[in-house]
């Protein structure tokens, strides 16, 4: 079987490679002092933190050198995101406080002899110009004219600053880009979604199917510790992906589905699990209605007639089946995180979430947990007005069923041309990289032309920083307090997030700008605490502990009040949905217009000499926040584009070579890529990892390494139901030299 | 006693969380590691198996490198493990390329590294960095003469492997399959 080999290193950093060429080596400075070599003994001095990297937030420990500089950062063994072990990118987190690109001042937009550049300023001057604008807009158009793209922890506050000011347009990209889908379709299907971190009971589970989900390549860290521990076991894996992801190759069963066919999947696996009696059948006429209806729906969906359309094998899909309910209710079909693939992807995790219900996984050992989460108390705010304007109102009967503002809704409002309700002038941008995270590029970059205001805070100079009138440098986590993290999980939790160290260069933390910047616009009564601190030590107080306390345990757990992590025996469950039951067929979507029960809707399928994009995370970066990183550029400081060794033969391509990538509508990647031939991908696909391909000269590290999958994504699917954008049905072909028209693009 | 390491190429996700805890820990210079990460792939698609491992120093019993090592900067300790004396390394490289497995570098400073199994975490009563870091649990330390620690029950228990056994060096890593 053992015909072909590849042999790589994935993270080589030199060793290797110089090793070969010893004879070369030379000594190139004087042997370091036995001091230096002394400074790496521990000082055992550390504040606890808890991650900004990704959104599992883990809690840990930052540890400094003797001469007070940031050393390491370590998992707080206590906490329960991340059992004492911190993921590469929490690791390396000590990168994002080094980075020498880092934003260092305000920054303000002026015409300087007919050219636009960035002057330095005072934060004064910086927030003055800002709060002066905001006024002036909220004067010509309303306060809703405001929106606000933010992402992670900052969200709290600048949340709370445009409440206040009066608009209620407020989008996190990782609802409408992400795992929006997946909460609809669970809030429809269960009435409650699959929660961050996911409910899922992976330790304990005998059988993980996952979706597309590369749980090893995101480093969703809890969730991959417990598939882990789940191999340890003996655990079932099951994997649906048309590439062979990390998680394939660990899995009993793969299944190198052909791309966009899910849902026939899904409607197969479904129809064996109620045609074979093998769902669970008590469960199923306690807590589900509507299974009438679905049996009679699913009753043509046979394994053969979804082998056509997926190319998996009818005996692989049957045993599968077999395999999910011999582990039931132990099995988990994951609900995946970043599942806005085709516009029909609420639909699909409906699919996933029918599925676990037949399956009696919801609310089960090894299945679904039910989340605690600490409730903290709040601090003592006037309440919001209530804006006059939403953001459904922008587009009315537009995506009738998003529980969250819909952040390429509001692109598209601030577009003219589109013709929304009212105008959106001014946008405040914080901890995402809209040029990264929404598709359609042009659209976003046609709106942002529209703008009147643009602020900025990031950590980095993103390429959205480059549009901003105002740039303000926010601190890194490591140097900051933030709201207390209690985010649900097994038992109910409160880790302290506090600064190691004072903030570098003129950066401030964002609780500080949200609050500096209230004061001006006469907005302070919501930011009564004018320390961080002494608000977080208030609410502790009230919550029975202290602000001394935490800064010494860093994470806090709590006991559940009641034993239900499962539901017991005979537990009458009264669910979040209309009927109070799971809902396998859902009078609420019907009502809406959509189909009730999930249908299989063909998709767009390649031309001649195009290949479906398909991008994905590494383990070492976050989206494309990270690829500036100097410790974790170490470990990967490009992607590479991943082609079947068929393809690369016809197309003459050879491993290592450059490339450029051109989409259907002839967007070619600004920068060439570099090819990796590998058995790993579908011949009908590519594959490459998201957030390479900065165009951001300031990002010295990552500038120009790679391709940024986000540039070639121009054919969005908008899922009609919540507004979710499904980004996978581009297509690329290859450019081996660019011509000088093309160059000039 | 013999220390050694055992990675379970069952769990490791190639994540290379391994690479920067060691790179924090023992403070290496960013563009040089002590350990990495392999994948090998075998198979065409769809009949595919991948193998994915962390890999350090074998501190192996018969050491070519200290056999080489001119001014005896490279040595044994306690335990077997193979270390470098930063200050009696003239940085000849003898021993980078007297290593089968490419274990060592040249530090800008002018002497030659490697993984020392974090030697001064072990005296406290720690793991390696990389041991104590490793999300997916797969890299198991400890006493090769005490039947109790986590890498002689590990290895009592699955089948192992070592790399390149014929150069006959006698590796003290061993990777589960
Ligand atoms: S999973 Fe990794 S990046 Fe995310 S919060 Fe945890 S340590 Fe940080
Ligand atoms: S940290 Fe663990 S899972 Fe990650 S690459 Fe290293 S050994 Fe493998
Ligand atoms: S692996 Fe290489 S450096 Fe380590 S002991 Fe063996 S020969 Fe020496």
């Amino acid at each position: 079987m053992v015909s072909r080999r590849d042999f790589i290193r994935i993270s080589a950093l030199g060793a290797g490679a110089i090793a070969v060429g010893a004879g070369a080596f030379k000594v190139v400075k004087a042997l370091s002092s036995p001091e230096e070599v002394k400074k790496l003994v521990v000082d055992l001095r550390r504040t606890p933190t808890y991650c900004e990297v990704c959104f599992w937030k883990c809690a840990g420990w930052v540890y400094k050198t003797s001469e007070g500089k940031i050393w390491k950062i370590i998992g707080n063994d206590d906490d329960q995101h991340c059992n004492g072990r911190f993921c590469p990118r929490g690791t390396g987190g000590v990168g994002m406080y080094y980075d020498e690109d880092r934003l260092k001042t305000p920054l303000i937009r002026v015409e300087e002899r007919g050219k636009q550049v960035f002057r330095e300023a005072t934060w004064d001057e910086a927030l003055d110009l800002i709060a002066g604008k905001m006024k002036k807009l909220s004067a010509d158009y309303g306060p809703e004219t405001m929106a606000l793209f933010t992402h992670g922890s900052g969200s709290t506050y600048f949340t709370t600053l445009l409440k206040a000011f009066g608009t209620a347009n407020i989008a996190e990209p990782s609802y409408a880009q992400c795992r929006g889908p997946r909460d609809e379709a669970f809030m429809a299907t269960f009435g409650e979604e699959a929660y961050s971190p996911e409910i899922t009971d992976i330790r304990d589970t005998k059988c993980l199917v996952l979706i597309g989900s590369h749980i090893g390549e995101n480093m969703h860290n809890g969730q991959v510790q417990e598939m882990s521990d789940a191999i340890d076991k003996g655990a079932t894996i099951i994997t649906v992906d048309p590439r062979f992801s990390t998680a394939a190759g660990k899995s009993k069963f793969w299944l190198p589905i052909k791309p966009s066919t899910d849902i026939a999947l899904l409607l197969a696996w479904i129809h064996e699990i109620i045609y074979n009696e093998y769902y669970d059948r008590k469960y199923v006429e306690k807590y589900c209605m509507g299974f009438d209806q679905l049996k009679a729906y699913v009753s043509e969906f046979t394994p053969e007639w979804a082998y056509a359309i997926t190319t998996i094998k009818p005996d692989l899909i049957r045993k599968t089946a077999k395999e999910m309910a011999d582990a039931s209710p132990a099995v988990i079909v994951h609900p995946g995180r970043h599942v806005t693939w085709y516009g029909d992807d609420t639909q699909r995790i409906r699919a996933v979430a029918i599925l676990n219900a037949l399956l009696g996984s919801w609310g089960r050992r090894g299945g679904f947990y039910r989340p605690s989460k600490f409730a903290l108390p709040a601090s003592a705010i006037p309440a919001f007005k209530a804006p006059a304007k939403s953001w459904q109102d922008l587009f009315p009967g537009k995506y009738p069923l998003a529980s969250s503002p819909v952040s390429n809704a509001l692109i598209d409002a601030s577009v003219p041309e589109n013709n929304p309700a009212y105008p959106i002038k001014g946008w405040f941008v914080n901890g995402t990289n809209l040029i990264f995270t929404i598709p359609n590029q042009a659209n976003t970059l046609k709106a942002i032309q529209n703008l009147e205001l643009l602020v900025v805070v990031d950590t980095m100079p993103m390429e959205i920083t480059g549009w901003a009138d105002v740039v303000l440098p926010e601190c890194t986590y490591l140097e900051r307090y933030d709201t207390l993290r209690a985010a649900p999980h097994r038992k109910p939790a409160i880790a302290l997030r506090m600064p190691a160290t004072e903030p570098l260069y003129d950066t401030k933390s964002d609780y500080t700008i949200a609050r500096d910047l209230s004061k001006k616009l006469n907005l302070a009564d919501y930011f009564p605490f004018e320390k961080q601190e002494e608000m977080l030590d208030a609410q502790l107080k009230k919550a029975g502990s202290s602000l001394e306390e935490m800064q010494r345990i860093g994470v806090k757990t709590f006991e559940r009040e009641a034993d239900d992590l499962y539901f017991s025996d005979n537990e009458d469950v009264e669910f979040s949905t209309d009927s109070g039951k799971i809902e396998l067929f859902s009078a609420y979507f019907e009502g809406a217009g959509f189909d009730p029960i999930p249908k299989y809707t063909p998709h767009e399928e390649p031309t001649e000499g195009y290949y479906r994009l398909i991008y994905g995370r590494a383990p070492m970066h976050t989206f494309s926040r990270t690829a500036n990183n100097p410790n974790l550029t170490d470990l990967m400081d490009e992607n590479t584009v991943w082609i079947n060794p068929m393809v690369a033969k016809e197309w003459g391509l050879k491993p290592d070579q450059y490339i450029w990538l051109k989409n259907q509508n002839d967007i070619i990647s600004d920068f060439p890529i570099k090819v990796r031939v590998t058995e790993r991908i579908r011949w009908d696909s590519v594959y490459m990892v998201h957030g390479f391909g900065h165009a951001e000269k300031k990002l010295k590290r990552c500038f120009g390494r790679g391709v940024s999958d986000t540039q070639l994504i121009t054919n969005v699917l908008v899922d009609p139901i919540m507004g979710g954008t499904g980004m996978r049905s581009n297509f690329v072909t290859f450019v081996t030299e660019k011509t000088e028209e093309e160059a000039a693009l | 006693m013999r220390y050694a390491m055992a990675v379970d190429t069952r769990k490791c996700v190639g994540c290379s969380d391994c690479v920067v805890a060691c790179q924090t820990e023992n403070k290496v210079p960013i563009g040089f590691c002590r350990d990495w990460v392999v994948e090998v792939m075998d198979g065409t698609y769809p009949q595919l198996e991948m193998e994915i491992r962390s890999e350090r120093c074998n501190h192996c019993e018969n050491a070519p490198c200290v056999r080489c090592c001119p001014t005896g900067a490279s040595h044994f300790v306690e335990g077997g493990i193979v270390m470098v004396e930063h200050s009696q390394c003239i940085g000849c490289g003898a021993c980078i390329a007297s290593c089968p497995y490419d274990a060592r570098y040249p530090h800008p400073d002018g002497y030659v590294d490697k993984c020392t199994f974090c030697e001064h975490r072990i005296k406290n009563g720690l793991t390696p960095a990389c041991t104590a870091v490793c999300p997916t649990k797969c890299l198991y330390f400890g006493d090769l003469d005490d039947p109790n620690s986590d890498v002689s029950v590990v290895l009592k228990k699955r089948k192992y492997k070592t790399l390149i056994p014929e150069a006959g060096t006698s590796p003290q890593l061993y990777f589960l399959i």
